[in-house]
């Protein structure tokens, strides 16, 4: 039992830490951001990229990848999202365009490859980050088989969930974020810059998906396609927590984990897969706002 | 006006047709001289190019290599490359106009099934032909295809009974990517392996490009199986190897047995963790034979990567245009109907050994291997057929070597 607990326990944590980079940018922003997933996918990237040529391991990249994401996000607010507050659909269409571009800026290297140059690392094939040895042998404790690398991605995760709490609960920049997030109008009329808030919430939940890359390299393939059934999943999981609701983001992860590891467990994946689709639609139907949500703008 | 309509379709029809034949009947005239053109179409961009591209390019290591020796009958050829862009649709424009357009006798390509079934009917209505270099399901029997690759029983027939006998693994856990593949191969598996003493546990399925292998894999160690037999393609292959490892199964005790896992995968997922795991394929990169690291060597310095990797759809690549050309010299002219007659019975000695096509369904006889991987990527081969097998595309059904269900006559499909 505890076995399949901890699967749930992992799908859990992993569709957490996709989610809550997005719960924050399309929670908080109202960006219903496609690119979410090739921001994912750069981070992996970053720690396939700064593992061969820099040598980092993962508890170097992953700091590194939070950066380089987080940039990438600042850039893609600055040129694209900022010109589209407030116009929902008009940001699905321009973040599906970014996350092509992304796609296609690592598939030719940079547009390096018309010069005829290569780095490894990049390009359109499938590329791995390595693990230390010592997270990929799992160990007894108490007579139950813990595996160190889900384990990690767990503490990771809660340690991202944690420190994201305290930024939006307990800071400054944190009740600016929720002031904007019920009424920029009216934020801004308190004297909130609402422009400098919003570039960094997105750069810092860009920063989370970068992180999420780098855990999920230790075990999924990394290529240029790897964000596309990430950013389903994240969307998911936000839907059905409600928009803008951090506890509704965890509550709603670890439900569609747990049903999609025990189901799977006793079935197979692919029923599993469905049970969780039907359970999304059943709670959309039920609560067309989410598990937790509040009005919002 | 509606006369009028009728005429002006005519008329642009009319002129469609000699815009399209016009250069066409040119160029064919043209190159009678001292030119062949052969088509060459694999997926060049795209998902599936990181592949294919390596298949052109063994394609055309060959042509340059045939050229440089004189060519076919004293005439050179002339590759003409096009790009399928790992889109089915675009692999039917394309092979379209390799055979009407370009009027080539033979095209050399398609890496999926997918992109060959999209193909297939253009080479059978325009009675064309295609070689075709990939290992697939079987379960296909054209006069317009010659099948150089493996069928199911070209990888299984010595592998299950080496599983049983040899590792003296009994209980086997299939599982494989769900669609048609993986699936005729597991039917083949059970055949075989209830016919020799074996059992399986369980026949599972995840979709393609499934990266999440958690519950699959800790159901794998439960079922009490004590061999994984895995047909997983693509992407998913690195993710479960991962996985397993990352539970804490070994190779040791609980080998996967793999029939797609080549040296590119291997490469992909870190040499590490496939270690001590095993794969069956009639051509390894590390055939340790003059002819093949001498083959290695020459597909290295052709594409200018010292590290390139080798694997079997591209050994298949280039030893077919060797095929073709003794076919087209032994038929004393380059139709598609000369060819075919041509190629039947022909042998070649490629870089894995000897093969020969099969007179009767034109696949290919292909000698069986089974590798073990080592540390550095490379497998070791453990185990081979003492000489090449007949290809039974149909074995899931029940053919036999004495009992073919696809002849030169064509399908016998009251047997299905």
């Amino acid at each position: 039992m505890f076995e399949v607990l901890f699967i749930g326990l992992s799908l859990t944590s992993v569709l957490l830490l996709i989610a809550l980079g997005l719960s924050i940018t399309y929670g908080a922003m109202g960006v219903i951001n496609m690119a979410h997933g090739e921001l994912v996918m750069i981070g992996a990237y970053t720690a396939v990229l700064a593992g061969i040529h820099l040598g980092f391991n993962i508890f170097l990249s992953l700091p590194l990848a939070f950066v380089v994401a987080a940039l990438v996000g600042l850039l893609i607010e600055r040129v694209v999202i900022r010109r589209l507050y407030g116009r929902i659909i008009d940001t699905l269409l321009a973040t599906w365009g970014v996350a092509i571009i992304l796609q296609q800026l690592i598939r030719l290297e940079f547009g390096l490859t018309f010069f005829g140059i290569s780095i490894e690392g990049l390009g359109p094939g499938l590329q791995n980050m390595r693990v230390p040895t010592f997270m990929m042998e799992p160990f007894d404790l108490m007579g139950l088989s813990i595996q160190p690398y889900r384990t990690f991605i767990l503490c990771v995760t809660i340690l991202l969930t944690a420190l994201t709490w305290y930024l939006v609960y307990r800071t400054a920049i944190g009740v600016q974020v929720r002031a904007i997030m019920r009424n920029p109008q009216m934020a801004a009329a308190c004297g909130i810059d609402v422009r400098r808030v919003s570039a960094l919430t997105f750069a810092y939940g860009s920063g989370l998906a970068g992180v999420a890359g780098v855990l999920l390299a230790g075990f999924r393939t990394v290529m240029p396609e790897m964000g596309a059934t990430v950013v389903v999943d994240g969307f998911l999981v936000v839907v059905v927590g409600g928009v803008g609701s951090l506890l509704g983001t965890i509550l709603s992860s670890a439900l569609l984990g747990q049903i999609n590891g025990i189901v799977s467990v006793f079935s197979n994946d692919i029923i599993a897969r469905a049970v969780v689709f039907g359970v999304v639609i059943a709670i959309i139907l039920w609560r067309p706002r989410g598990l937790f949500s509040f009005k919002s703008r | 006006m509606s006369n009028n309509r009728r005429n002006f379709l005519k008329q642009s029809a009319a002129y469609g047709a000699t815009a399209a034949l016009g250069p066409g009947l040119w160029a064919s005239a043209a190159r009678a001289e001292s030119e062949i053109d052969v088509g060459v179409l694999f997926s060049l961009t795209g998902g599936l190019s990181i592949v294919e591209q390596s298949l052109a390019d063994a394609t055309l290591m060959a042509i340059d290599e045939i050229n440089a020796a004189g060519g076919v009958m004293g005439k050179k050829l002339n590759p003409i490359v096009e790009d399928g862009a790992s889109d089915a649709r675009t692999f039917n424009e394309r092979a379209s106009k390799l055979v009407l357009r370009d009027q080539v006798p033979t095209v050399f390509g398609c890496y999926t099934s997918a992109s060959r079934k999209a193909v297939l009917p253009i080479f059978e209505r325009r009675n064309n032909m295609l070689f075709y270099p990939t290992y697939y399901e079987g379960f296909e029997c054209s006069k317009n295809v010659v099948y150089t690759g493996a069928v199911p029983n070209q990888q299984l027939s010595n592998y299950i009974p080496w599983i049983i006998n040899t590792l003296g693994k009994k209980k086997f856990f299939i599982v494989g990517s769900n669609y048609i593949y993986p699936r005729e191969m597991a039917k083949v598996s059970k055949i075989l392996i209830e016919q020799n003493g074996g059992e399986w546990v369980a026949d599972e399925y995840l979709e393609l490009g499934h990266s999440e292998w958690g519950a699959m894999v800790s159901r794998i160690k439960s079922s009490g199986c004590d061999v994984v037999l895995s047909n997983v393609v693509g992407d998913s292959v690195i993710a479960f190897y991962r996985e397993f490892r990352n539970q804490g199964l070994t190779h040791d005790q609980l080998p996967i047995c793999a029939t797609v896992t080549s040296e590119i995968e291997i490469a992909a997922m870190g040499a590490e963790v496939a270690a001590g795991s095993f794969t069956s394929f009639p051509y390894f990169q590390a055939i340790d034979t003059t002819a093949n690291n001498d083959f290695v060597e020459r597909y290295r310095r052709f594409v200018d990567d010292s590290s390139a990797v080798t694997q079997h759809a591209l050994e298949c690549s280039y030893f077919q245009v060797y095929l073709w050309k003794q076919a087209v010299e032994k038929a004393g002219e380059v139709t598609p109907d000369a060819i075919r007659e041509g190629i039947k019975g022909q042998t070649f000695d490629a870089p894995n050994g000897k093969v020969t096509v099969d007179g009767e369904n034109l696949h290919t006889f292909l000698t069986p291997r089974i590798a073990q991987w080592g540390g550095d990527g490379q497998g070791e081969i453990i185990d081979e057929y003492p000489e090449p097998i007949k290809p039974l595309p149909y074995v899931a059904y029940g053919e036999t070597d004495g009992d073919l269900f696809c002849s030169a006559a064509g399908l016998d499909s009251s047997r299905l």
